[in-house]
């Protein structure tokens, strides 16, 4: 049965393909085809095609790995799962139609097909779905790193003065790699003076501020100093609403305040001189 | 009149996303950039209360009409624990986990009206709006 089909697919496949491209056009929604140009659509629809038969054909080995490139590609062009589930879902209609036109399928073994239909699209589907979400987990873990590897890098910019940016939310498994790289780097670069720039961060609220705290104290055992930099406006009125404490730490609205301020504390400063 | 959204929150990252809808709706009801802060600040500090301490909730955002007089109303529900003793929780400093204490206190704070109904093993539903002036 599975032969069967297989060739009515492969006769036919012009024909099968044309149908299926009609009425992946009428998809409301769905601009993946309209903006794909008529010579890579053709050949994407004829891979599908393939693809689908494949699974009827192939062994199972040569199909899970057919399966994985053409789910990348369709990842690629930006194909939504959505779209995919459905035109999966057209091509079997279509294909069940066409063979029941053509008499192949026909009140006798009309149940027997339609089992035989089942088996061959489910798997199909199921298969597509499953790697596609192995590559959107794929995606966020690599961004989790990347997110990760620009989380907090404590810059020396003097000597005895480093400075660390904070840029977006902070949530705890940040606030942790924040407290770890600034003891790191406190000890690896003999910093005296530690500015945290906030510039960057959307929202203070009690649990940022905790942690920032925390990261100040444990900074102080190690033998430096912490200064807050980067205070927006609208930043220091939520955090004076909120009741925050902030008392023992220094703090400026701007980075280059907060380094003359550094460099004071250091004894030392910044002079213009005459030009040589 | 009310339009309304909302955010379940069951991972820390839910938090960032109630806040992000909560600014979007102050920023189009045409809240000025400080009262914006303290709108998405008093929706951290609630979202981050579900999430620490009832596990899943939910955060609604509203817009409301009043008199002429346009406000955002933040709604954060959850089926969580529920908290046995509201006055101690207003107080400033009153922690169970450690951290500042000046959570719901600072929403109150933040906001022009707060409202807090708890029961014990069936949750919280707390209410605060802002008005636009």
């Amino acid at each position: 049965m599975n032969k069967q089909m297989a060739r009515y697919i492969q006769e036919n496949m012009t024909e099968i393909i044309s149908n299926w491209q009609e009425m992946m056009k009428n998809e409301k929604g769905e601009r993946s085809f309209e903006v794909m140009p008529a010579e890579l659509m053709d050949q994407t629809s004829r891979e599908f095609a393939e693809l689908m038969t494949s699974n009827l054909l192939e062994s199972h080995q040569a199909y899970e790995s057919r399966l994985n490139d053409f789910a990348e590609k369709v990842v690629r062009y930006g194909w939504s799962i959505t779209f995919v589930t459905k035109a999966i879902n057209h091509f079997g209609e279509i294909v069940f139609a066409g063979m029941e036109r053509d008499g192949v399928i026909n009140s006798d073994n009309l149940r027997a097909f339609a089992e035989e239909f089942n088996k061959w699209i489910t798997p199909i589907r199921d298969s597509t779905i499953d790697t596609y979400s192995k590559t959107w987990e794929r995606t966020v873990s690599l961004q989790k790193i990347a997110l990760q590897e620009l989380s907090a890098s404590l810059i020396p910019v003097f000597d005895k003065v480093s400075v660390m940016p904070l840029v977006g939310t902070i949530d705890t498994e940040r606030a942790r790699l924040i407290m770890e790289n600034l003891l790191e780097g406190v000890v690896k670069h003999r910093a005296e003076v530690i500015l945290l720039d906030i510039t960057g961060v959307p929202v203070v609220d009690t649990m940022v501020a905790h942690h920032i705290i925390q990261a100040a104290d444990a900074v102080r055992l190690v033998g430096a100093k912490c200064m807050l930099v980067g205070i927006r406006p609208e930043i220091a009125q939520t955090i004076v609403t909120l009741g925050i404490n902030l008392n023992e730490f220094t703090t400026t609205s701007t980075l280059q305040r907060g380094v003359e301020q550094a460099l004071a504390w250091t004894n030392r400063k910044i002079v213009e001189v005459d030009e040589v | 009149m009310s339009n309304q959204s909302s955010v379940e929150i069951q991972t820390e990252w839910d938090i960032v996303a109630a806040r992000q809808l909560g600014r979007n709706v102050a920023k189009e009801l045409g809240f000025g950039t400080v009262d914006q802060a303290r709108i998405t600040t008093a929706i951290s500090e609630l979202a981050r209360n579900i999430y620490l301490y009832a596990g899943q909730g939910r955060i609604e955002i509203q817009r409301l009409t009043e008199n002429g007089i346009n406000g955002i109303l933040i709604i954060a529900a959850d089926n969580g624990p529920g908290i046995p003793d509201i006055r101690k929780v207003m107080e400033d400093g009153f922690s169970t986990s450690g951290g500042l204490g000046a959570g719901l206190p600072g929403v109150k704070r933040l906001m022009d009206d707060f409202k807090i109904e708890t029961t014990l093993g069936e949750g919280t539903d707390i209410r605060a709006t802002k008005w636009l002036r």
